[in-house]
């Protein structure tokens, strides 16, 4: 007969309190690392504004009354002007300066993503066989990196870009290509202290190959210092290709980049001011913002600062 | 110490040498040359221009060719202009590149390592929020825009400076391009300075130092700075050989005669000549450099030597 000593309804009650309450919750290390980079101001707004510039340069297009290759005749040369529609001044070819910033901002954010895609495939891969596999392979992975990174970064960007012609796709894969070396030497030194762990040795020892070792339990071990490398690389590949941009190598009339924006801007800044601010202020709004938050991500991940 | 430095120096012989097969063959597999240009040349005078240049060899007899010369010092002939060598254009222009270069990397050392010491020495404090600031526009302005600007307000705005061009001897000429080319070196340096004085200062010995009476003055000079610098020590190396190519775009921007000019205009006429020539000469730079940085290392710190 149930309940006779009363224990099993102290233990029933005991259940249903359990029940309703919350069980206590674990943070896995990803909330840990969002709480604390949500903790940090200048990185939570730098998001903000990356994530409208973003949506401002591929949806702003459509609602701009000028096309970024369309001539307006009447206005050639001229200051901002809100009865026209061109909310930022047309430049010497007639051209609203406004759609123009947008699709040079659209074409800037492309070649980052692209470029740091390929960079961070290449390097986590790269970084990732040459230190599970280590000995004979990885001094000889790790020398090649070596002689790559005794060649002039400029000088071989521009090589690239002269040799093999002015196609955008190629900019992408040439300035992913040669990003992507730091990475592969990050990646690298975590996978030495990864593959260590026991659960790698589980893994080996119920019969999984090296490439799916790599693949299902190193990679995604790497996640932290992949995720705030790849924040701190997409900056520097903006920059990368503004500059080749600038020097006339990299993305071709009528389409455009910031940097290109900036290269006709800056010549007559004197009399055509508003050629250059617009896509100088985007520009560096963007660089600024994407640098706070690698320096938050980094701050967030980074066990060495708890 | 000697057996380490001659094993470096051995093991940097043959990145060296695969480094400049890399760029060879890149360069020669690349589609178009030289000689494609407006016009088409007559047949004879190119077949007896790419007999001059060895290009009518097979590509592996034009390699060992060039490595040969390369190792008796010959960088190679320019392929467009006709008598030029990169051994001019290294006399014409690389005395200027290193000249800027070097002013920049001394002032933005100096500057770098005393405004990262005033940072962490007033942490979280006005002055480090204003040096903070400064260093992050350094680290995130490109170097063109940041030209741009500068040339704007100095040059044109106030007058005060030229904004480009070049007279032998001026000063005046050298202060915006080493400007732009020092400002991110300088806020590198002054972060990683701000890092490891900010460690160095909450570190046991700092204690004992202000324990034991020393003025805030003496600790920094006797006990602090020293250890802080190693970490900028390090950067030094990269951050010259950084400077050395960064100069090529100052130069390009404002219309400088160092070798960042030629080597733009070279690469735009496929002059394989001196675009391959160049790249070697920086990329032997950058070998020697790092080479020296290790040393260094080693020299400062036993352990490295017997790794």
């Amino acid at each position: 007969m149930p309940g006779l000593t009363g224990k099993d309804q102290v233990l029933t009650d005991y259940a249903n309190k359990l029940a309703v309450l919350d069980a206590p919750k674990g943070r896995s290390l990803t909330q840990d690392a969002l709480r604390r980079l949500s903790k940090n101001k200048a990185a939570v707004v730098s998001i903000g504004i990356v994530v409208l510039i973003i949506l401002v340069a591929f949806i702003g297009p459509y609602f701009v009354p000028w096309g970024y290759s369309e001539v307006d005749w009447t206005s050639i040369r001229k200051p901002p002007d809100f009865d026209k529609g061109h909310y930022l001044g047309t430049d010497q070819n007639g051209r609203d300066m406004l759609a123009r910033v947008l699709q040079g901002t659209q074409m800037s954010l492309i070649v980052a993503a692209v470029a740091t895609v390929v960079s961070v495939t290449i390097g986590v891969v790269y970084g990732a066989v040459s230190g599970y596999f280590g000995g004979r392979v990885d001094s000889l992975m790790m020398r090649f990196v070596d002689v790559m990174y005794a060649l002039p970064y400029i000088l071989f960007v521009i090589i690239l870009v002269v040799m093999f012609g002015r196609n955008p796709v190629l900019l992408f894969v040439g300035i992913g290509a040669i990003e992507w070396l730091t990475m592969a030497r990050i990646v690298r030194g975590q996978t030495l202290s990864i593959k260590e762990k026991e659960f790698i040795e589980a893994a080996r020892a119920s019969g999984a190959k090296p490439f799916a070792i790599i693949m299902r339990h190193i990679v995604p071990n790497l996640s932290g210092p992949v995720v705030i490398y790849a924040t701190l690389t997409i900056p520097e590949i903006i920059i990368a290709e503004s500059f080749l941009s600038y020097l006339g190598l990299g993305v071709q009339e009528p389409q455009t980049s910031l940097g290109t924006l900036i290269s006709a801007g800056a010549p007559v800044a004197e009399v055509l001011p508003w050629m250059l601010l617009g896509p100088a202020a985007v520009l560096v709004t963007l660089l600024l913002c994407l640098t706070y938050i690698g320096d938050g991500l980094r701050d967030a991940l980074d066990p060495k600062d708890r | 110490m000697l057996a380490y430095a001659f094993r470096r120096v051995l093991s940097a012989i043959p990145i060296a040498l695969i480094a400049v097969t890399v760029c060879f063959f890149i360069l020669r597999l690349a589609p178009g040359g030289p000689f494609d240009g407006e016009r088409a040349l007559p047949p004879t005078v190119l077949a007896n221009l790419r007999a001059h240049y060895n290009l009518d060899q097979p590509l592996i007899m034009q390699y060992f060719i060039y490595v040969g010369r390369l190792l008796q010092g010959d960088l190679g002939p320019s392929m467009v202009i006709d008598g030029f060598r990169v051994a001019d254009l290294i006399r014409i222009g690389f005395p200027f590149t290193l000249t800027l270069a070097l002013y920049a990397f001394v002032i933005a050392t100096a500057i770098g390592i005393v405004a990262g010491i005033i940072a962490a020495v007033n942490q979280n404090k006005w002055p480090d929020y204003v040096l903070v600031l400064i260093v992050m526009i350094g680290v995130v302005i490109p170097n063109f825009l940041n030209a741009a600007l500068l040339q704007l307000g100095f040059a044109v705005h106030l007058r005060w400076l030229p904004a480009g061009g070049w007279v032998s001897g001026s000063i005046a000429h050298l202060i915006l391009p080493v400007t732009v080319l020092a400002w991110p070196h300088a806020a590198r340096i002054s972060r990683l300075m701000r890092g490891s004085m900010i460690e160095v200062l909450g570190s046991n010995y700092v204690r004992t130092a202000r324990a034991k009476g020393l003025g805030e003055r003496l600790v920094l000079a006797r006990h602090a700075i020293k250890p802080a610098l190693l970490p900028v020590v390090s950067y030094l190396g990269p951050g010259l050989s950084y400077l050395l190519t960064g100069s090529l775009a100052v130069e390009q921007i404002f219309g400088l005669p160092g070798i960042g000019k030629y080597f733009v205009t070279a690469a735009l006429n496929r002059d394989y000549g001196i675009v391959l020539g160049t790249t070697i000469l920086y990329m032997f730079i950058i070998l020697a450099l790092n080479l020296l940085v290790d040393l260094v290392y080693a020299w400062l710190d036993p352990k490295v030597r017997y790794r």
